[in-house]
């Protein structure tokens, strides 16, 4: 069952069946004679692929085929081999990935690439069909991964995985680690928690209000006492089931001297719960269980929303993990084996293949190929690297097969300690939250200096009813508004930003990838180039092929038929090919010169205005003339011109901080009409810092930037604004991660923080103002419990809809 | 009024029966993952029908 030797499709099969071998419509496999149905026109080998075949036809999908067709050739090109996946089978990788149970059962979790409808989830649970001796597979859909159980016995491990990858699913092992099992655990706990405290909430609030109805209508003694008492049980249970959090968080914050905003919380629920007790069996005065319960329903709902927004930073700091591969080809005994990244010690040397990322850091001891670093350093231009250059984890190598020495691994490598301290910045909270934890403290001094003042007054005036009035001042002050207004303004306006698609993908200023930009000279060269520059990974290479590939995306036929043959590339930055017996060179013009090769008047300055506007140019030769010139070129973005004005004129100082030459941030800055002073090229993260720091002690600094290179200088600004590039989760270092693309987003988020912020203060005024009332009257010895039920939702409903009817992300877009 | 006596016990019993249900899906895992089942009820369906 192989993808990639898949003959041509026949879809005229039936006239003549049996001279020539049916092959199934579906995978291309021969199919055996048993199943040959020569009444009918699509053949299958099975099955599993007539079904597949017909989904995809009633869906009216068939165009999968001619993608398939395409694209299986350039995607599992140098993956098929059956003993790639023979490491799979050692103890060690399965003993460090999954897991053997007693009865001869294995499990292992992998993550699996590309799953990207129902039908990806159908086709990988129907494992159990293809491999009889898989017991079950179980995809999750969201976080992309398949757990699978085997007949340790029956089948092999590196079968599994051969057979995962042959359906177009390549897995990479996962380990299930105990931070997995901590994350659904504490998942499981908060649900059951909010719905203890939901049920408790609901049933409190319905015998609430039917004591509060028998207040006006003299309801029998009997009765009252009943309602009651089962307010009462289910406030308990509520306070002491789901409740606990609360009490548990400030009890820890009492012994750290931390202030907590769970300390005046759990002081009302505390003081508001044994009151409640002693008048229920007492039989007098007011019980504020309905209060307490949809309090707590409340506080944890607000939690529950702030722990999803986390969960899904968690997730991406785990792709973070992924940058680096998992496994590798160690060489032991003059033969490269793969092993587990885990296995690998210093000095080990390793093969890398072209288009594979480098496992770790080390020195390059074998081969001659150009890395891309744009994850770590930001340069968009590989780098050409030579047997004793040092290599670092995480980059792409390009071009060739390389041996690495390896010299750090895993956490000691440089990815790691970045995707350390993104965990750190990670796990500190945003200043807001401080913010109103430190408030949580005050409060609760304020509120016990008001309680004992107002018991001390009630004392000399009316000592009856002191303790009453001051325990009541205390449920009243019980800031339940306030404890929801930070999570919920934030999560709402996470939640607008994700709506308008601000957390998507981009680069900032430029494109971020090599793109061709222009075609000067003969046209009818186009597709011949296109099929030579097609066998290269070169950057400039794969940017003009696929930028031809663009323009032929309507007539695709004529493009596909040309095949390049003789294809040699040369260290000058050129490739030589020949297409339909002629001879193509393309390349710099160092490469022609190389070929006597003269570039002709007409084409001089072409080529000189590309390079004026920080171009390369591509000269195209056919035998032994320059027909054209191409140029390639990291392109500006449509509207960043428009955006660097419009922040310029609201009165911002725009600068560009950048990797790149110097000479090409100078171009840039120049077509933006940016002061050429503050255009700083060939930077390292290190500069970047200074210069932020620098420009801070002057005012407020925005930077944005787009990778983990330029994390420390986004966490230096006062305001970090990370967009998308490449590495999907390295942007988590900055707190705004922006990925609309260029920036005009950064204007709206400008406007929306703003307005963000005007919603968590108007959350915080009207849940003071509350409170400020609710002690007022419980000082007064105006508040019953009628009142107290009341204000204190009707308080939180108000922060609710505050946070909801904030106009976060209401501007239009240019 | 003294239907309450037996009413309203009824209903906490059968809350709390409600509440144990719940748990008890949490924690057989029931709500771990939310987006892959409502994909999977449709499979049957089809691969009947091939």
């Amino acid at each position: 069952m192989s993808v990639i030797t898949k003959p041509p499709r026949q879809l005229e099969i039936a006239d003549d069946v049996s001279n020539q071998p049916a092959v199934c419509a579906h995978c291309g496999l021969a199919v055996p004679d048993s199943l040959v149905d020569s009444g009918s026109s699509d053949q299958f080998c099975c099955q599993g692929c007539r079904t597949a075949y017909q989904l995809i036809y009633e869906c009216g999908l068939q165009a999968f085929y001619a993608m398939a067709e395409q694209s299986a050739a350039a995607s599992f090109a140098g993956r098929d081999s059956a003993k790639r996946f023979e490491h799979v089978d050692t103890p060690s990788f399965i003993s460090t990935f999954g897991q053997t149970h007693e009865n001869g059962v294995g499990e292992i979790r992998f993550a699996l690439e590309g799953i990207h409808c129902a039908a990806c989830v159908w086709l990988i649970e129907k494992l159990p069909q293809i491999l009889p001796a898989v017991l079950e597979a179980r995809v999750n859909w969201s976080k992309r991964t398949v757990d699978v159980r085997w007949q340790l016995a029956d089948i092999k491990l590196s079968r599994v995985v051969q057979t995962l990858a042959e359906l177009g699913y390549y897995p990479h092992p996962l380990r299930a680690g105990a931070q997995h099992q901590q994350a659904i655990v504490e998942n499981r706990r908060q649900l059951i928690r909010l719905a203890v405290a939901g049920a408790a909430a609901g049933n409190n609030m319905l015998i609430a209000a039917a004591l509060y109805l028998g207040m006006f209508q003299h309801m029998a003694a009997s009765v009252e006492m009943l309602l009651r008492w089962s307010s009462c049980l289910v406030g308990l249970v509520s306070l002491l089931w789901p409740g606990q959090v609360f009490l548990r968080g400030a009890i820890a914050a009492i012994r750290t001297r931390t202030p907590h905003m769970d300390l005046p919380v759990a002081l009302g629920l505390s003081v508001g719960g044994v009151a409640g007790l002693l008048h229920t069996i007492s039989g007098r005065g007011e019980i504020y269980f309905d209060s307490l319960s949809v309090l707590v329903f409340l506080l944890l709902l607000g939690r529950w929303i702030q722990y999803r927004q986390q969960c899904r930073a968690a997730d991406a700091i785990e792709m973070l993990h992924q940058l680096t591969p998992h496994m590798t080809r160690k060489l032991v005994d003059g033969e490269f084996v793969e092993t587990p990244i885990d296995l690998i010690d210093q000095g080990d040397i390793l093969e890398v293949r072209a288009g594979e990322t480098i496992p770790v850091d080390g020195q390059l001891q074998v081969g001659d190929t150009s890395v891309d670093e744009a994850i770590l350093t930001g340069e968009s231009t590989p780098r050409i690297i030579r047997p004793g250059d040092a290599v670092s984890a995480g980059t792409l190598n390009l071009q060739d097969v390389i041996r690495v020495q390896a010299l750090a691994v895993g956490s000691a490598t440089r990815i790691a300690r970045i995707v350390g301290l993104v965990e750190q910045s990670q796990r500190q909270k945003p200043q807001l939250v401080q913010w109103a934890d430190r408030i949580g403290g005050y409060f609760v001094g304020i509120v016990i200096v008001l309680a004992v003042t107002v018991l001390s007054a009630w004392l000399l005036v009316e000592p009856s009813q002191a303790v009453d009035r001051a325990v009541a001042l205390l449920i009243v002050a019980c800031p339940c508004a306030l404890a929801l207004a930070t999570p919920l303004a934030i999560s709402v306006a996470l939640g607008r930003a994700a709506q308008r698609r601000i957390l998507d993908k981009t680069g900032t200023l430029t494109q971020g990838k090599m793109r061709m930009v222009d075609w000067i000279g003969d046209e009818r060269y186009k597709p011949a180039v296109a099929a030579i520059e097609q066998t290269s990974s070169h950057p400039a290479a794969v940017a003009i092929h696929s930028g031809l590939r663009g323009e032929f995306a309507g007539s695709k036929d004529s493009f596909l038929q040309l095949s390049a043959t003789d294809v040699s590339q040369s260290d000058a930055g050129g490739i030589r090919g020949c297409v339909a017996g002629e001879q193509f060179l393309l390349g710099s013009q160092t490469f022609l010169a190389k070929n006597q090769i003269a570039i002709t008047d007409r084409f001089h300055p072409a080529a000189k205005a590309m390079i004026d506007k920080s171009l390369t140019p591509i000269f195209v030769a056919v035998n032994g003339q320059v027909v054209a010139v191409a140029a390639v070129g990291d392109a500006l973005r449509p509207d960043a011109k428009k955006s660097v004005q419009a922040l310029q004129q609201s009165g911002w100082q725009v600068g560009i901080l950048s990797g790149d030459q110097p000479q090409i941030v100078k171009n840039i800055g120049a077509q933006l009409e940016i002061d050429p002073d503050r255009c700083w090229g060939g930077l390292l993260p290190e500069d970047k810092v200074a210069i932020v720091q620098r420009s801070a002690q002057a005012g407020t600094v925005v930077m944005v930037g787009d990778g983990v290179n330029d994390s420390a200088a986004l966490a230096a600004a006062t305001v970090g604004i990370a967009t998308h590039n490449g590495a999907e989760a390295s942007l988590q270092a900055a707190p705004v991660y922006l990925g609309q693309p260029g920036l005009a987003g950064v204007l709206e988020l400008i406007d929306a923080s703003r307005s963000t912020m005007r919603a968590i203060r108007r959350n915080f005024a009207a849940s003071l103002a509350y409170n400020i009332i609710g002690v007022g009257l419980a000082a007064a010895g105006w508040i019953n419990p009628l009142v107290a039920a009341v204000l204190m939702p009707l308080s939180s409903l108000t922060v609710v809809s505050l946070s909801l009817t904030t106009r976060t992300f209401s501007r239009k877009r240019p | 009024m003294s239907v309450l006596f037996i009413a309203l016990p009824i209903a906490l019993i059968l809350a709390g029966v409600a509440i144990v249900a719940f748990v008890c899906s949490v924690r057989g895992g029931q709500f771990d993952d939310l987006e892959t089942p409502p994909r999977r009820i449709l499979f049957d369906d089809v691969e009947k029908k091939g």
